[in-house]
């Protein structure tokens, strides 16, 4: 059922096209790049409240950044197997002789690797920027925040490919849906600044959960225990391959 | 051994439109068989069915002895498909492109590196192989997937169009490495096609499709051979009538007719016949100005059975899509 080799050979596919594509990496960076300098320096002598005590701004805000980062690349990976029907690859992919949820695996590993590379250089980017990066066992832990963050949203961005016809959509989805998620997530401030109703909302984004992690691996400080965090990402993550996996073979393409 | 493809009552129903309506065929082991039909015949349908990507309304198909519905990893193993449109990865290079296939095929590093280098010489790539996709040409993207369709020693190759949008010279070489692969590599190859010549030329069998139905099959030249033979036409000085009475007593002359001193006469390998048919028009003093000799193409078969051209169904197919298409978004 869950072919190795396939799942090798996609990881490995996704991995020689974002070698080669360098511009393309260059352009995802940027934005979140540009958010961290631009909101870090503006922001650096604000008062603002609920920021845990002894962490200034741009500190709160490059795990936010990271899972800014993820958010978008994820989602976007799991989208590109539009571009995939569109120039008549998938058809090669579907007709193979491997199933459906190696498929699946297979573009969720390169996503993943992928998403991993660029919130990594994130975080070394921020560094000239006064961020400091912690021992060992804590760039682990937020490692594995990274990668079921990825998993989550690739995995989302699958179960919208599965649901579109083209690529016209796409905007919908970036402007009504990836960016609610990234701007509920407290990835900029504090979501109990947000309104309660709001926060209800919050609560019910992953992504939330992710940032909060990543800033407990990073910083030593969460909102939610950092169990709590973990349990409700690995279980979302899971949730969400079933569910993208169950799109994918479900639509004809 | 069973035969490369058995299709039994096909049908394929998209709401409220018959693509493909109760076909059945058979092909046998090393075939190179057609699917001659207009665009929109369902020649495509009937691909996709075979090809385990779209699941039969009903009816059976078995591919290399397995049935696509209930094997569709088995017969997935055992077939290679150039698709209509191109499904190549413009961001790698076209070895890189082999290679990917051949490792979801499962075949190992040795045998990928030699049988990429087989194919590629087959198609006489080997020279691009390492160029980015996206710079090919279309017929070298057409050439490059017709050697990745054969890497991993399919039984039963699938050519959906294989030369659509190619130019005259381009399609003739296709056709050699078609031919080529059918003879060296003993592949079963099934294609669709609406060029009349391109049937005609590659296959030994042919199907013509109209309407998601088989209107006609056998081999190219015995369907033609359907139609009667040969039409020879003779101009004459105007006393054509005569020669008319001198053709009945001919056993070898199946059909004759005359309009403003033309004169038609159906026979059986008519460049043979043509000497004849002058020396005697010119015997009883019959004044002959030109001689054509037209041979039926399967153009004229499908003609026969159809009662238009494919050129003219491909038209009205296009147009009752159209109609198709408003009455969706008005619905």
């Amino acid at each position: 059922m869950i072919d190795g080799i396939a799942i090798y050979v996609l990881w490995l596919r996704e991995m020689t096209r974002f070698v080669r594509a360098k511009s393309r990496v260059i352009g995802t960076l940027g934005m979140p790049l540009f958010f961290m300098a631009f909101l870090g320096f503006g922001f650096s002598r604000a008062q603002l409240p609920n920021l845990p005590p002894g962490v200034n701004y741009i500190r709160f805000l490059v795990p936010g950044i990271v899972g800014m980062t993820l958010l978008f690349s994820s989602t976007f990976t799991g989208i590109s197997v539009l571009w995939d029907r569109e120039f008549g690859f998938l058809k090669e992919i579907m007709v193979a002789p491997v199933s459906r949820v190696s498929i699946v695996l297979g573009r969720i590993a390169g996503g993943a690797t992928t998403s991993l590379i660029q919130g990594a250089i994130i975080l070394l980017l921020a560094v000239p920027l006064g961020f400091a990066i912690p021992g060992a066992a804590e760039v682990l832990l937020a490692v594995l925040f990274m990668l079921l963050v990825s998993v989550i949203f690739i995995s989302l961005g699958l179960v919208f490919a599965s649901n579109m016809k083209d690529i016209h959509g796409f905007n919908m989805i970036t402007n009504f849906i990836v960016f609610p998620l990234f701007l509920l997530s407290g990835a900029l401030f504090p979501v109990g600044n947000l309104p309660a109703q709001v926060q209800i909302f919050a609560y019910l984004d992953p992504l939330t959960y992710g940032v909060d992690g990543l800033r407990g691996a990073l910083l030593g400080t969460t909102v939610f225990p950092l169990l709590l965090d973990l349990s409700v990402l690995a279980l979302t993550s899971l949730l969400m391959v079933a569910i993208g996996a169950f799109f994918f073979e479900r639509c004809q393409c | 051994m069973d035969a490369a493809i058995a299709v039994e009552n096909l049908t394929r129903r998209f709401e409220g439109l018959t693509a493909v309506d109760a076909v059945s065929f058979t092909v046998e082991s090393g075939e190179l068989f057609a699917l001659l039909g207009p665009n929109g015949a369902g020649k495509t349908t009937i691909i996709n069915m075979l090809i385990t990507l779209l699941p039969p309304t009903s009816g059976t198909a078995r591919v290399a002895g397995f049935d696509v519905s209930r094997e569709k990893d088995a017969v997935r193993r055992h077939i290679g498909i150039v698709f209509q449109e191109p499904a190549l990865d413009k961001d790698l290079t076209g070895r890189e492109n082999l290679d990917f296939h051949g490792m979801m095929y499962g075949l190992p590093r040795g045998e990928r590196a030699r049988r990429i280098a087989e194919v590629l010489e087959l198609v006489e790539l080997a020279e691009r192989a390492d160029v980015l996709v996206q710079n090919y040409s279309g017929g070298m993207k057409r050439r490059l997937e017709i050697a990745r369709g054969l890497i991993h020693h399919p039984a039963v190759l699938f050519l959906d169009e294989p030369t659509l949008g190619l130019d005259a010279q381009t399609r003739r070489r296709i056709w050699e490495y078609i031919r080529r692969m059918n003879d060296e590599e003993g592949v079963t190859i099934i294609l669709t096609t609406h060029y009349m010549e391109e049937a005609d030329y590659l296959s030994k069998r042919v199907a013509i499709i109209d309407r998601g139905r088989i209107v006609a099959m056998g081999t190219p030249s015995g369907l033609k051979d359907l139609l009667g033979g040969d039409v020879i036409t003779l101009e004459t000085g105007g006393d054509g009538g005569s020669l008319l009475p001198l053709l009945g007593g001919l056993p070898w002359v199946k059909g004759a007719k005359e309009e403003d001193g033309e004169v038609s006469v159906t026979v059986e390998m008519g460049e043979r016949r043509v000497p004849e048919l002058v020396s005697l028009a010119q015997g009883h003093g019959i004044r002959v100005e030109s001689v054509l000799l037209r041979k039926p193409s399967l153009e004229d078969v499908f003609i026969h059975f159809t009662g238009r051209s494919i050129r003219e169904r491909e038209v009205s197919a296009r147009e009752s899509r159209r109609e198709l298409v408003t009455r969706r978004m008005l619905r």
